[in-house]
């Protein structure tokens, strides 16, 4: 009954054919039409946060939206973060402040940072830790991801 | 956790959305999809049709008219959380969106799409009961207007025909000047409340309580205002011991009891965090003699 239906979708700058169900989730096209496995399927009900990517511009949850819904946008996911072998800020901070651990929390808050930062370059430490709440890490204890995204946001406004 | 099989459609017009409701049986309407779409994964709802509205033209927007705020009901979250207007004509709202989900879930959340789902603990759903909105709905025979004390039929159930559309509310603005407070309690930031207390105080020249609005979510089906509190305020100077001794009365409402808490436990945070609405409202009154804040 659901028959399936052809789209592009528009990661990271290229386009990609693609025949879904309507049923299907932005983030399942993504990793298993597109191939980009960088993205995670963590709860599959917009709790975790782990399969945040950036849609025109704004942050969310791809498991909480289909795949149809995201034709004609601009999906940016962690493989768009980095400029060839050069990390991006954010990517180099998590590293410096050991910022992951098992690392399948980190595509989503990497997507959720770079949003929220290339938006409110000077965002204020209270604004960013209700942000970055919306995630769930179960290595970290939270602290050295704030470090390292205050190290990020530090260094992308000295830019 | 996959969404069930379904026809998808994708209509561009309202008329062509009522169209399909209107001829579709077990049709779902995806608004911004934060509800419905865990829903969907986790196969509590198994509609044979699911009606998208997000590239429905025209339902998003926020406009000021005859001292009320006039909101598409495909209004983003997002957009009510970064509006110069509801900052300026609804603070209550303001302050409320913030205690919404998440920025993420925010950036798709609509307004209609809040109200409809009508949770009971929802943050919207009391904000529109505090307000006294009043909701559009469009079906194959029109638009009508339903007051938001009417619009709660039962748990999760708003008072639409199967074939309306929610496409707009109607939230009237208090006067410059007057008192506003939103507390919740809940487990995590971001969590649905497991109780809220929405307060609005209006003063006059005297200082004393003009008007009052007092709601409490999170306690049963649906928001519940507390009119008997609202009335005994009126013409009383704010304080803490009458707010103290108004909000007993709070401890006997109905509560449901689950897995986040007891029915005990909400009578006692409905009377706290009803008080503290209260007391924060009053403190933010425009020239009013501000109480001590008790906590």
């Amino acid at each position: 009954m659901s028959k399936k239906v052809d789209i592009v979708l528009n990661i990271n700058g290229r386009d990609y054919a693609v025949r879904v169900e309507p049923r299907r989730t932005l983030v399942d096209a993504i990793r298993d039409e597109c191939g980009q496995t960088g993205t995670h399927i963590g709860c599959e009900h917009g709790v975790c946060g782990a399969c945040t990517v950036i849609l025109d511009d704004r942050a969310v949850r791809s498991c909480l939206m289909f795949a149809v819904q995201a034709a004609g946008k601009r999906i940016r996911t962690v493989e768009g973060l980095a400029d060839g072998e050069t990390l991006h800020p954010l990517q180099r901070a998590f590293i410096e402040h050991h910022g992951l651990q098992c690392g399948f929390c980190t595509p989503g808050f990497l997507m959720l940072a770079t949003n929220v930062l290339e938006q409110r370059p000077d965002i204020d430490d209270e604004e960013l830790l209700d942000v970055l709440a919306s995630n769930l890490c179960r290595c970290t204890g939270y602290q050295n991801i704030i470090k390292a995204v205050r190290a990020a946001a530090a260094e992308m406004r000295g830019k | 956790m996959k969404p069930p099989p379904f026809h998808y459609h994708d209509p561009r017009t309202l008329a062509d959305a009522v169209e399909l409701l209107s001829r579709l049986d077990n049709a779902k309407l995806l608004a911004g999809g934060q509800s419905l779409m865990p829903m969907l994964n986790m196969r509590f709802v198994l509609p044979d049709h699911v009606v998208d509205l997000n590239r429905v033209d025209g339902l998003s927007y926020i406009r000021e008219s005859d001292g009320a705020l006039a909101i598409g009901a495909m209004t983003r979250q997002r957009e009510l959380e970064f509006s110069d207007l509801v900052r300026a004509r609804l603070p209550l709202l303001h302050e409320a969106i913030l205690q919404v989900g998440h920025r993420q879930t925010r950036n798709r959340g609509t307004i209609g799409g809040s109200l409809a789902h009508l949770d009971p603990a929802a943050e919207l759903v009391s904000i529109a009961a505090a307000y006294d909105a009043v909701v559009t709905v469009t079906g194959p025979h029109g638009a009508r207007d339903i007051a938001f004390a009417e619009f709660p039929a039962a748990y999760m159930t708003p008072a639409i025909e199967p074939h309306e559309i929610l496409t707009a509310v109607r939230i009237p603005s208090w006067p410059q000047g007057h008192g506003h407070a939103f507390i919740e309690f809940s487990r995590r930031h971001g969590d649905f409340a497991i109780v809220s207390a929405a307060a609005l105080l209006q003063a006059d020249s005297a200082g004393r309580v003009a008007r009052a609005s007092l709601t409490l979510g999170g306690l049963g089906a649906a928001p519940v205002r507390m009119r008997e509190v609202e009335h005994a305020l009126i013409g009383e100077p704010p304080g803490d011991e009458l707010f103290r001794n108004l909000c007993e009365s709070c401890r006997s409402l109905e509560a449901v009891d689950d897995i986040h808490a007891s029915a005990g436990y909400r009578q006692h945070l409905a009377a706290v965090l009803a008080r503290r609405a209260l007391v924060k409202a009053a403190e933010r009154l425009a020239g009013g003699a501000a109480p001590r804040s008790v906590h």
